[in-house]
């Protein structure tokens, strides 16, 4: 008889791996190619994750009557697309590219604070021995299961005291710093920075300063890009705090695209315009980093 | 003589005693940098994230035993009234409902579906990037985003969704009327966007399972299906509970998209979806203006979602490690079969 087993005792291990590997192929193990249906099955699902992008082009194309009337009132965007779109960023109820601003204002520097402190406290959680140091580290991980609505109530109290309702540094102070990041920044310099770099650059007379400036910085730059993305695309879509801390006169992009469905009589057009707007700078990010991103998502899941 | 540790590579590096040597001030001041700089770098974050995380956590039970209007503020210490208000609206309960319900068919169809996809992705792909990002690719939807699509899809009056029923002889359904529709629109706007991201995190665990076990799986007769239950299921036990504890976490918490499912952002006509988040919302800030019951209300839901956490961990872990599959002592008991055969040779 030919099993593998047998192969094995006659033929040796490598033979019978690589009959193993004859069968795997057979049967549908991992080195054969996949079936046809595989990627037809995967092609519905990256369907259904593109066709409510499409349904906002299209609606957005529409106009309130024919929205009315039919739920799909057309097949494809044409032109009336723009004039939406153009109402939307002159529209009444807000100033459309100051939301813009406000946006980018936020996830910018939310973005870049998080990534400086994260990697600083990652530094010296992932490759300096201090008294506290697995305490504080625990410590930090530990709350980041503790949900985010937990704190707002003090927050918002704290924001109205200093004045800062309806004002940007609301939503940006309380953003700076994130339990993630330096989670994220200490798993990955644990493994990414070796001793010898270190402690080459302290015999060359280094401060730790320069040590972590020149040394861990420019270690820590792929999982530092990464984190940087996640913040930036979890800014941009933040929606509750916002909402508690800003108003219709100074809004960020979610509550100026929310205000235009909040009119007496809603104009689905015009909305699915705003919305299609709204989410136009994270897809042209995702065409460019999407590379990126699902490598992070990734990358954070086998050590999480 | 190399150097052990980078904490203090002076005294390894000091030469031999030739003479008696001055220690230098810059010295002294490396001996410093070396004890004060982590306590330096992690300080920024940790003075932000007290102030910003920390304390307010602490300050949320202050609150909570206080009388605490949002535009009067501070009040009179009430002890427990505030929960006791809030145990006394019919809201509250209501909102617990439709949390747990809309929490369970966002994450139950989700860790399955996530599952199957990364099933799909974890194969020798043509072209592997391009699926894994196209199955990412709801994930940069504004949750905002998502529930004002959907909202518009799932509409009673010429909605898609109910157009799409019709074609196959459904009678339209009141997405915004009856609670459990509503719950299904809504979990299906959490699906959306997070299907695809929980796909790859499994991908990812799939990845790492040794391909010996697929292997030995082969050679003990299994087909792929069984592979996938037998072997994949198992070894990717730990994902699996790390995940549901995130959609716990999440899941409890949703606000975006059922504050956007209709223009008044109240959670129904008849409180049909009103989450536990947008009562809290609705009660400190839109109607009641009452933060001492607020902060209530945010402690009741951490600890529920504290509660329901450890129940579903232990229930996976019960479930991962005892029907599915075969057991630990199974598996320990076919690789070592595995290895005789090999020995043998």
């Amino acid at each position: 008889m030919n099993s593998i087993p047998a192969i094995e005792q006659s033929a040796g291990r490598g033979a019978a791996r690589a009959a193993a590997r004859r069968v795997n192929r057979k049967v549908g193990g991992y080195d054969r190619r996949p079936a046809p249906f595989i990627y037809i099955l995967l092609g519905i699902v990256v369907l259904i994750g593109l066709l409510p992008i499409y349904y906002t082009l299209v609606i957005g194309s529409s106009d309130p009557v024919s929205i009315a009337q039919k739920p799909l009132p057309q097949l494809f965007p044409d032109a009336s697309l723009f004039t939406n779109f153009k109402n939307v960023i002159d529209a009444q109820a807000f100033s459309f590219w100051r939301a813009v601003t406000n946006s980018v204002v936020v996830a910018v520097i939310v973005s870049a604070s998080t990534v400086l402190f994260s990697t600083l406290a990652g530094f010296a959680f992932a490759k300096l021995r201090f008294p506290g140091r697995r305490g504080l580290l625990v410590f930090t991980i530990a709350t980041m299961a503790v949900p985010t609505q937990l704190g707002v109530v003090p927050l918002y109290i704290v924001m109205a005291k200093l004045n800062w309702i309806g004002h940007l540094q609301a939503v940006i102070v309380p953003a700076l710093v994130g339990a993630f990041g330096v989670f994220w920044m200490t798993q990955y310099l644990e493994e990414a920075l070796p001793y010898e770099l270190i402690e080459a650059a302290r015999v060359d007379g280094a401060s730790m300063f320069r040590t972590f400036w020149s040394i861990a910085l420019p270690a820590a730059r792929p999982a530092a890009a990464m984190l940087a993305l996640f913040t930036f695309v979890a800014q941009w879509v933040n929606f509750f705090w916002p909402s508690i801390v800003l108003n219709n006169t100074n809004p960020t992009l979610p509550l100026a695209i929310r205000l235009l469905q909040q009119n007496y009589f809603v104009d689905y057009s015009l909305v699915m315009a705003g919305v299609f707007l709204m989410t136009l700078p994270l897809l042209v990010l995702f065409a460019f980093a999407g590379r990126q991103l699902v490598a992070g998502i990734m990358a954070g899941a086998v050590k999480g | 003589m190399s150097v052990q540790s980078p904490v203090e590579p002076e005294s390894d590096l000091a030469p031999a005693p030739r003479q008696p040597r001055r220690v230098g001030f810059s010295q002294t001041l490396s001996r410093w940098d070396v004890k004060v700089s982590p306590y330096l770098y992690i300080s920024p974050f940790f003075i932000l994230f007290f102030i910003t995380g920390l304390f307010p956590i602490l300050y949320t039970g202050y609150v909570s035993v206080h009388k605490w209007q949002l535009l009067q503020g501070q009040g009179d210490f009430v002890g427990l009234q505030n929960f006791a208000d809030v145990f006394k609206q019919k809201d509250f309960w209501l909102s617990l409902r439709n949390s747990l319900s809309i929490f369970i068919l966002s994450s139950v169809p989700q860790v399955i579906a996530a599952i199957l996809i990364a099933a799909l992705l974890d194969q020798n792909l043509r072209a592997k990037t391009f699926w894994r990002m196209g199955v990412l690719l709801p994930y940069v939807v504004a949750p905002v985003a998502v529930g004002l699509i959907f909202g518009r899809m799932f509409a009673d009056q010429s909605g898609l969704i109910n157009q799409l029923l019709g074609y196959i002889g459904v009678d339209p359904i009141g997405w915004h009327v009856s609670p459990l529709a509503s719950h299904v629109a809504i979990a299906s706007m959490v699906n959306f966007r997070w299907t695809g991201y929980n796909a790859l995190i499994f991908l990812a665990a799939m990845q790492a399972v040794p391909r010996e076990l697929y292997e030995a799986a082969i050679i003990d007769g299994a087909g792929r299906v069984r592979q996938f239950i037998s072997v994949t299921i198992p070894q990717i036990r730990a994902t699996i509970i790390f995940i549901i504890i995130t959609a716990t976490i999440g899941g409890l918490q949703i606000f975006d998209e059922p504050r956007v499912f209709d223009s008044t952002g109240s959670g129904g006509a008849s409180r049909q979806w009103l989450t536990t988040t947008l009562y809290l919302y609705n009660t400190g800030w839109s109607g009641q203006y009452n933060l001492g019951r607020a902060a209530a209300i945010a402690w009741l839901l951490f600890l529920l979602i504290l509660a329901i956490g450890m129940i579903n961990f232990f229930a996976t872990q019960r479930i991962a490690s005892g029907s599915s599959g075969p057991s630990k002592k199974q598996r320990k008991a076919a690789q070592k079969r595995y290895e005789a055969l090999r020995k043998s040779a």
